[in-house]
């Protein structure tokens, strides 16, 4: 293993090597790494391009901040993954994962010619060209630009993978568990309170896992988490959740996390989901997300080699791995010194510590270690530059004057170059929650001000320094969250040593180098590659706002969504504008905290699962006979039953005539149903429904219509009256929640003075109408205790009896225009009765029929059916069933709105009977009707076709059309534009069959 | 997802209600006496109010009962829930949270 | 107006891009104007430069209680149609769409118009005759919008899933071809940069707090944050918050403003050549020149202005999105946001005068405003300036909820039988 690995300590395990691939070359880790830390250990710094000049670009820091080490990593053709940091991608044996972004290769990329061209590629460049000639920007300029953007290649292939979700409820959830946060559990949690503690990272821990020397009480710091783990995880009440990222904070305490269960196992068990989403409720929150360096402005600060010393520490001390050999630090803060102290201690050579911090700064206990470990510090230093090809070479340094001259030292040979320019409270989630923020002028950065939502933040992330301050609050937060909760508990103490760093920090350019103009040139979003100049450029061009400088030069709005950037940017317009950092705001932060994958969200709710089937009674059987289905809502219903190598009109034909010559069967257990009942019912529907429903008799049944309260058509169905205070109301089938909705609505909140309730009924029922002149003699055979004599059982009448031995509700009603019954019986027996007609109706040919003949059936009546024929936009009288209304009635749902200017205007569009002049042409549904053939484009379109079908019954063509004044113009020829050519028709009568409906009253 | 007061069931998830729209709209007594204008402020205009709003609505799969809450718009809190047909409840100066 | 163009660009890399000036002033306000436009979003902001461009009045300012584009503008997926159904909408939105195929040259601003085609999908037999109704109509009023089998609309879409094994699989879609997207911020910055260079007032973080009116009712001014600024004639394009400022004029209209969220994802090389919508299983997708997966969700259930919405909302679209392109279920979301949009009963806008004179409002965008930006700007310029409605807006007045007199676009496409 190369030399650039510690012998001993971190929590790696060296007794178990890995082997990976990188950009196809092998390279080997230990158990314990990320992918990022395995490839410093092998001396890799370039990993990534930019998104703009195409950069060589290195891994900046350890962790979710990570903008320039991108990857993919690829299991298989479909299990391939973009745009993941290979500072979060834990290693596995076998691992297979390539850079991106460049071509052909990542050392040599002809992309970088952007970089080249740069000085023309500046902020905005592209509102300002590519507008000439008028189409060029579409078929010209943006297809390369299209192309050379984006970051990863996406799946070629869907995603084999399945992701769970789970609901969550506990008292106190902890989001991080580094010390804030593991205080904070283990005070709420040893107070008896149910405790979630969620951590992004693989392993827990957080910060303490990245300290040398720490002690609490008395163990070194990550032995104490360990310890602390191990006593949360035994208790009952406590959840551990590892690799599990809180990446939105939602209105009502309402969590969103996210769980990588497989993403790091060489080998997955396919029955293993690969994420988990859970939705946590939490009475109350703990954030404890900690703070983020920041890097320096300088330039040449995107060289591979130039890292974050946070980060540097990190791979040192919890991977071990040296992340260079010889190293400068650039330390705008006093943590940047601290950081060498570990590095050189770990035999790394460190060439100078540049102290850039402003000349006002305060020296702190980091500076003071690295004196006293004997490190060369340049006092009053700058960095001038960085330089190197794909990788630093060597650090321009300058000192500064008193009077603010820089003039240059040294330049430094160097491998890495690590730079802190302070720490930035991750103040994600508590600003989702809608929780102020207020500058703090010690911290130079954004901490937590007023709550919105029952959540504390507790530790770096509030700006808490050093390690014993930041268990202390966690622990009382942690006591006040569980006492919140109705576990009074008391804040644990700990007594901790660390080598806690000062606070100060550099937002911005650094300061011996600002006053420059331009500004010297200096990347504030690595990923986006923008610049201090792109900055200074939507200033000059009058971008004062950030939202109007982040949206100009789109810093922050890369995958890290500006993590390491953010204050910068904000610290660098301050400064250029003379204004405060607080004062120029800041942007809003919005979910997810990292990104999130969409299949995570989306979970089991794909295929059958993403929203229920409803099935009807005849389903299986249907299936069983390869009949074909449509979706209706929810519902699946049957549209046709093929014989045979039928085709769907050759299958409705025949569907057609077996009802009209002998009989069918359709099952119509779709259709909504309610039951109303009480002293007031009928009063209740005179209200509801337009028509007169106290003149119903009971054993009867009526057509209604029901409007809203602006007057137009909403549900209609038959209403039969089973007594004097009991209705079985049906409704359309997607009408059937809304209607029942509706009801409850008027019930509850208008009509209160009225005695009735009403209860869904549809899946209580299953419905086989029986439709055609034979449809008698079927149910002769079957159904037992009911006279179906018409005179006994007249048309819209209603019987009670049995059926196969099964309680029967019988309606003789017809919307086939034939003799017709609808079979009512509890949804149970729906199969079995189904099965019961079909076999009792062999003798007589029976049919089955679907959705597509009932449509044929209906239409040739002049049927409507509320929502094809009818719009919403519709009246009664427009759809030509206006006589269903009471005319007496004072009120009902929708009267007054009839009487509103335009619904009694002339020209409304009313429905008609549309024959073409050719009987063998079918007319297109949604076809539009004008008044002379073949006008030029626009033209005044009168109508249009709301159902056309080919009628077997009558061998030709039939359709129902609204047309505007359509019942004036009976006779008359008008034409359905078509591209081919406009179709004469006739307007005639919407019934085109039986008009006098004596097949139905025999 | 939003939790919800139900007067009737308790705190329940968003999801168990419908939204109902501004509460405290009568539908006239006598809309045959009711102006053009009134039908248009009885159909459609509602205060939107950006701030403490009172709306209605149904726990469509619980109880089915219609109930008013008043709920801060800017915020998407509640400040209160109550039955249908009661009167809005004072609220503390300042309001809660 | 500084040129814009490859030569400028050209020119000023030269000079380490130092020439550059600002491109709109930070206005301060002035005691008076000929009128104010309230909002400063791309239907504001272009209001104000139709008013200088179009009809003369250059004393105006346009206020805004932000930033410019802050707003629907910035919020918005940017998907640009006009393939509605009723005549009045086609007109309005294919005035507005013809504007936009040479907006960047009017401004001068590339707002990065690209017809890149828009895809609506039927997942059921409803949905085909509904989306068949919207063709025919549609070619009856010279709006392209063509039928397409789910095999074309697959090769126009290769990541299309047209399988049978979804839950509603695609029966078929209307694609018009001269649909597409732009870029959302542009468009506010190209009219304000426009609209400056003709001396419109661009005023920023100025918040109306009053609306003053004379003896005889008419408008005189405006309170806001910065003072109270006089003027005969009061434009008000402030979408979701249109309930607000008109509330101070006593003006009550019938809106109703909800969250509406979207999202991207981080970004991938191209594939994703067009946008698609569903409006059955409720999910919009294109891809932005950057790369990021655009998709926009659904409103939440109550009105709210805390642009913001619920999870679940968000997880439903994704749902949807996964289903119907399924190679993007291992993608990531980026970056999830809302917005607040003002619903009219009909879902179609107002753009119209006010019963307070000198008073005019141009709101009830819904979900669908920024495709009409220059278009409504365009019709709401003239109807400021000519005191009465140009001929394409003249239906969407506030009136017609009075009347029954809708135009709606949502009840003929929602209603299942």
């Amino acid at each position: 293993m190369s030399a650039l690995r510690t012998a001993a300590g971190g929590r790696i395990d060296r007794t178990q090597r890995l082997t990976f691939t990188f950009d196809g070359r092998r390279y080997q880790g230990f158990a314990g790494d990320t992918l990022a830390s395995a490839l410093l250990a092998n001396g890799v710094h370039l990993m990534g391009r930019s998104f703009k000049y195409h950069r060589p670009r290195g891994v900046l820091g350890a962790g979710a901040e990570e903008p320039n080490a991108l990857v993919t990593v690829n299991r298989d053709i479909a299990r391939h993954t973009p745009n993941l940091r290979a500072t979060q991608v834990e290693l596995y044996d076998g691992l297979v994962a390539e850079s991106q972004h460049r071509w052909p290769s990542l050392t040599f990329d002809v992309g970088a010619i952007n970089n080249l061209l740069s000085p023309f590629l500046p902020a905005g460049f592209y509102n300002k060209t590519f507008m000439w000639p008028r189409s060029a920007w579409h078929k010209v300029w943006e297809p390369p630009i299209r192309a050379a953007a984006g970051l990863g290649v996406a799946p070629t292939l869907p995603d084999p993978d399945r992701y769970a979700q789970q609901f969550a409820h506990c008292d106190v959830l902890v989001v991080g568990a580094g010390p804030a946060g593991l205080a904070a559990a283990l005070a709420a949690a040893t107070a008896g309170a149910r405790v979630i503690l969620c951590d992004e990272q693989a392993e827990m821990g957080g910060s303490l896992l990245s300290e040398r020397d720490a002690t609490i009480d008395g163990q070194p710091a990550a032995a104490w988490a360990d310890a602390t783990l191990a006593r949360l995880a035994a208790m009952k009440r406590v959840r551990l959740l590892p690799r599990t990222t809180a990446f939105g904070y939602f209105p009502h305490n309402n969590i969103g996390l996210s769980e990588r269960i497989t993403e790091h196992l060489a080998q997955p068990s396919p029955s293993a989901p690969r994420e988990r989403m859970w939705q946590v409720r939490a009475h109350e929150v703990v954030i404890a997300t900690g703070a983020i360096e920041r890097p320096l402005l300088f330039p040449g600060n995107d060289l591979p080699g130039v890292m974050l010393a946070s980060a540097a520490r990190t791979y040192l001390n919890r991977y071990g791995v040296r992340v260079g050999t010889r190293a400068v630090i650039a330390a705008g803060s006093d943590s940047a010194f601290a950081a060498a102290v570990d590095l050189a201690a770990a035999g790394i050579q460190i060439a100078a510590i540049a102290d850039v911090r402003a000349p006002n700064a305060v020296d702190g206990p980091g500076l003071a270690a690295a004196r006293a470990a004997g490190l060369p510090i340049r006092s009053s230093a700058t960095v001038l530059a960085a330089t190197g090809k794909l990788r630093i070479a060597a650090v321009k340094l300058g000192s500064v004057a008193s009077n603010g001259n820089v003039s240059p030292t040294e330049t430094l040979a160097c491998d890495v170059l690590l730079m802190s320019g302070g720490f930035t409270p991750s103040v994600h989630l508590h600003s989702q929650s809608r929780g102020k923020l207020a500058f703090n002028e010690e911290l130079g950065a954004f901490v937590p001000a007023a709550t919105a939502e029952r959540s504390r933040s507790v530790g770096s992330c509030r700006g808490i320094n050093g390690l014993a301050a930041s268990l202390e609050d966690g622990a009382v937060a942690g006591a006040a969250a569980a006492t919140a909760t109705g576990h009074a508990a008391t804040a644990p103490r700990f007594v901790a040593s660390a080598l806690d760093a000062g606070i100060d920090g550099v937002p911005g350019a650094l300061p011996q180098l600002a006053a420059a103009i331009p500004p010297a040139k200096a990347f504030v979003d690595f990923q986006n590659d923008v610049t201090t100049r792109d900055l200074a450029l939507a200033r000059r061009e009058g971008f004062e706002s950030i939202e109007h400088i982040k949206r100009y030069t789109t810093t922050g709005m890369a995958t890290d969504q500006g993590k390491t950037s953010g204050l910068n940017a904000l610290g660098f317009v301050a400064a250029e504008s003379d204004r405060r950092i607080g004062e120029v705001g800041l942007t809003t932060y919005r979910m997810p905290y990292t990104p999130v994958t969409f299949g995570a969200f989306a979970g089991f709710a794909r295929g059958d699962q993403f929203d229920p089937v409803r099935k009807t009674p005849s389903h299986d059987w249907t299936v069983a006979r390869g009949g074909v289905f449509e979706d209706v809502g929810m519902w699946k219903r049957t549209r046709f039953f093929p014989l045979g190598r039928e085709d769907m009109h050759a299958a409705v034909d025949r569907e057609c005539l077996g009802v009209r010559n002998s009989v069918g069967m359709f099952d119509a257990s779709t259709l909504g149903k309610i039951e109303v009942v009480g002293k007031d019912a009928a009063e209740f529907l005179n209200r509801f429904y337009v028509n007169n429903w106290s003149s119903l008799a009971p054993g009867r049944s009526r057509y209604g219509i029901l409007l809203r309260d602006d007057g137009f058509v909403y549900d209609d169905g038959v209403i039969g009256r089973l007594a004097a205070d009991r209705f079985h109301v049906t409704t359309t089938t997607g009408g059937a929640a809304r209607v029942f909705g509706m009801m409850e609505d008027y019930i509850q909140t208008e009509w209160t003075d009225l005695s009735v309730w009403i209860t869904s009924t549809t899946e209580q029922w299953s419905v086989v109408a029986v439709q055609g002149p034979r449809a008698r003699d079927v149910l002769t055979k079957l159904v037992t205790g009911i006279d179906l004599s018409p005179t006994a059982l007249p048309h819209m009448a209603i019987a009670h009896g049995e059926i196969c031995g099964i309680p029967l509700m019988l309606f003789r009603v017809s919307f086939s225009g034939e003799l017709g019954f609808e079979v009512n019986v509890p949804a149970d027996y729906g199969t079995l009765v189904w099965e019961a007609i079909h076999d009792a109706g062999q003798e007589f040919g029976i049919t089955p029929y679907g959705t597509e003949a009932m449509h044929v059936l209906r239409a040739e009546k002049g049927y409507i059916i509320v929502g094809q024929d009818t719009d919403g936009t519709m009246t009664p009288d427009d759809a030509a069933v206006a006589w269903a209304i009471g005319k007496t009635k004072p009120d009902f749902i929708g009267k007054r709105g009839l009487e509103r200017p335009a619904l009694k205007a002339a020209g409304r569009k009313q429905l008609v009977g549309l024959q073409t002049v050719d009987p063998k042409v079918v007319l297109e549904e949604g076809a539009q009707v004008v008044v002379t053939a073949n006008q030029p484009v626009p033209y005044v379109m009168i109508g249009y076709v709301t159902s056309s079908y080919h009628s077997a019954a009558l061998g030709r063509s039939i359709a129902l059309a609204a047309v505007a004044d359509g019942r004036a113009r009976m006779g008359e020829i008008l034409y359905v534009a078509m591209p081919g050519g406009d179709i004469p028709v006739k307007i005639v009568s919407p019934v085109f069959y039986d008009p006098q409906g004596a097949r139905i009253n025999v | 997802m939003l939790i919800i007061d139900c007067p009737y069931c308790g705190p329940r998830p968003e999801p168990e209600f419908a939204h109902g729209g501004q509460a405290h709209v009568a539908r006239p007594a006598d809309p045959s006496q009711a102006t053009d204008q009134e039908w248009l402020e009885f159909l459609y205009l509602r205060h939107n109010t950006r701030g403490v709003f009172a709306e209605r609505w149904r726990h469509a799969r619980g109880c089915g009962r219609f109930f008013n809450a008043l709920r801060d718009t800017t915020t998407d809190h509640f400040l209160a829930t109550y039955r249908a047909g009661e009167k809005p409840p004072v609220l503390p100066a300042g309001g809660a949270r | 107006m500084q040129k814009f163009s490859a030569w400028s660009l050209f020119k000023e890399a030269f000079g380490g891009h130092q020439g550059w000036k600002s491109q709109y002033r930070r206005a301060t306000p002035k005691a008076e104007y000929d009128a104010i436009i309230v909002g400063g979003g791309g239907h504001g902001l272009g209001a104000a430069y139709y008013l200088a461009a179009e009809h003369g009045l250059t004393n105006i300012a346009v206020v805004e209680k932000g930033w410019i584009g802050g707003g629907n503008t910035g919020r918005n997926t940017t998907i640009i149609r006009s393939n509605y159904l009723f005549d009045e909408s086609a007109r309005l939105y294919d005035h507005s769409l013809k504007m936009w195929e040479d907006l960047s040259q009017v401004l001068n601003y590339n707002v990065m118009f690209s017809p890149r085609g828009v895809m609506m999908l039927a997942h059921t037999v409803h949905d085909m005759q509904v989306i068949k109704r919207h063709v025919h109509a549609n070619r009856g009023n010279g709006v392209d919008n063509e039928w397409l089998s789910p095999e074309q609309a697959k090769e126009f879409c290769p990541i299309l899933n047209v399988e049978q094994n979804i839950r509603y699989p695609v029966l078929g879609a209307a694609l018009q071809r001269r649909g597409g997207t732009a870029r959302h911020d542009t468009v506010a910055w190209g009219y304000a940069r426009a609209a400056d260079a003709l001396g419109v007032d661009i005023i920023e973080n100025c918040e109306v707090t009053g609306i003053r009116r004379d003896a005889q009712g008419a408008v005189e001014g405006i309170e806001t944050t910065r003072g109270y600024i006089r003027s005969r004639k009061v434009g008000v394009s402030a979408a979701g918050h249109t309930s607000v400022v008109l509330g101070y004029a006593g003006i009550k209209l019938p809106l109703e403003s909800f969250p509406l969220q979207a999202l991207v994802s981080e970004p991938v090389k191209p594939i994703m050549p067009c946008v698609v919508m569903s409006n059955t299983i409720h999910a919009y997708m294109s891809q932005s020149d950057k790369g990021e997966l655009v998709i926009g969700a659904g409103t939440d259930a109550y009105n709210s202005y805390t642009q913001r919405g619920g999870l679940h909302i968000s997880a439903h679209t994704l749902e949807s999105i996964c289903e119907l392109f399924p190679v993007v279920r291992r993608l990531k979301m980026l970056r999830n946001w809302g917005g607040i949009v003002d619903t009219t009963p009909d879902r179609s806008p107002i753009i119209a005068k006010t019963p307070v004179k000198g008073l005019y409002v141009n709101c009830g965008w819904g979900t669908g405003g920024f495709k009409a930006t220059p278009g409504s700007a365009h019709v709401f310029a003239w109807t400021i300036a000519n005191d009465e409605p140009h001929p394409i807006n003249a239906p969407f007045t506030i009136e017609r909820f009075r009347d029954g007199l809708l135009i709606d676009e949502a009840a003929a496409a929602a209603v299942a039988h």
